[in-house]
């Protein structure tokens, strides 16, 4: 019945580790949802800056300066790798819910692609802020 | 209750309880991310180490006002969507549902705030 057991069924398990071994495609993949979460935190961040902007001139001066710091550009390179990464991982699943590319090698490698893909844009990114 | 077939209970249900709708919806904003992404990273990694005056600037222009605005809806119902999915992998029952709530009320608001401090700076 589908009414048996409602609200309780089981969750998923977490299995990576102590049942899975750790692979590109199942690492690459997590990777996806853990840059996606971690995202909504930078996104946070930056309103808090629209906010202080938006608000008055000391609290701009102090995200500002914050976000302007070595850490806060630190902070800002990781949280432009987090973006970039979960964006190229998205174009993967996208890639795979339309049905190409399923097979293990292929996969394999657009991993490798989303890890060095993403490093590789935030380099650019970081080469653009630095010359412009 | 037992009137209804196995079948028409399980109907529209997803992990969600709303069927394949999320499953599209993040395919939807996955592309949507290809244009959003770089625009933000650049403009805002643009105005940020700048004055106030000149981000009052930059942000009036009301292609970049406008290209913020998309950045942040857009950027935010793909990233809820990121979330629910996690809650609906790891939390189950009554918790799931209260998670899911609390997660829309964060989202929600922060794409409110956000809108609203744009249009703020847009205006100014």
């Amino acid at each position: 019945m589908a009414d048996v057991n409602r609200g309780n069924r089981p969750l998923s398990p977490f299995m990576i580790g102590p049942y899975y071994r750790p692979q590109m495609t199942s690492i690459s993949s997590i990777m996806v949802r853990i840059t996606g979460i971690a995202s909504l935190g930078s996104v946070f961040l930056a309103i808090c800056w629209f906010l202080a902007a938006a608000s008055s001139e000391t609290a701009f001066n102090f995200f500002n300066g914050l976000y302007g710091s070595w850490i806060g550009n630190i902070v800002m390179l990781a949280a432009a790798w987090a973006i970039w990464y979960h964006m190229l991982g998205r174009i993967r699943h996208v890639i795979w819910d339309f049905g190409y590319c399923l097979d293990v090698q292929t996969s394999e490698k657009m991993g490798w692609g989303m890890f060095i893909g993403a490093t590789v844009l935030t380099v650019l990114t970081a080469l653009v802020f630095l010359i412009f | 209750m037992n009137f209804l077939t196995d079948r028409k209970r399980a109907t529209g249900l997803g992990s969600g309880g709303t069927g394949a709708q999320h499953h599209w919806l993040t395919i939807a904003t996955s592309l949507s991310l290809v244009i959003l992404v770089p625009l933000f990273i650049f403009t805002f990694g643009y105005a940020v180490g700048h004055s106030l005056e000149e981000v009052l600037a930059f942000y009036s222009s009301p292609c970049i006002a406008i290209i913020t605005a998309l950045c942040l809806v857009g950027g935010i119902i793909h990233l809820k969507t990121e979330v629910d999915e996690a809650v609906e992998d790891y939390v189950g029952g009554i918790k799931r549902k209260l998670t899911l709530i609390a997660v829309a009320g964060f989202c929600y608001t922060l794409m409110a705030a956000g809108l609203f401090a744009l249009l703020k700076l847009a205006l100014q």
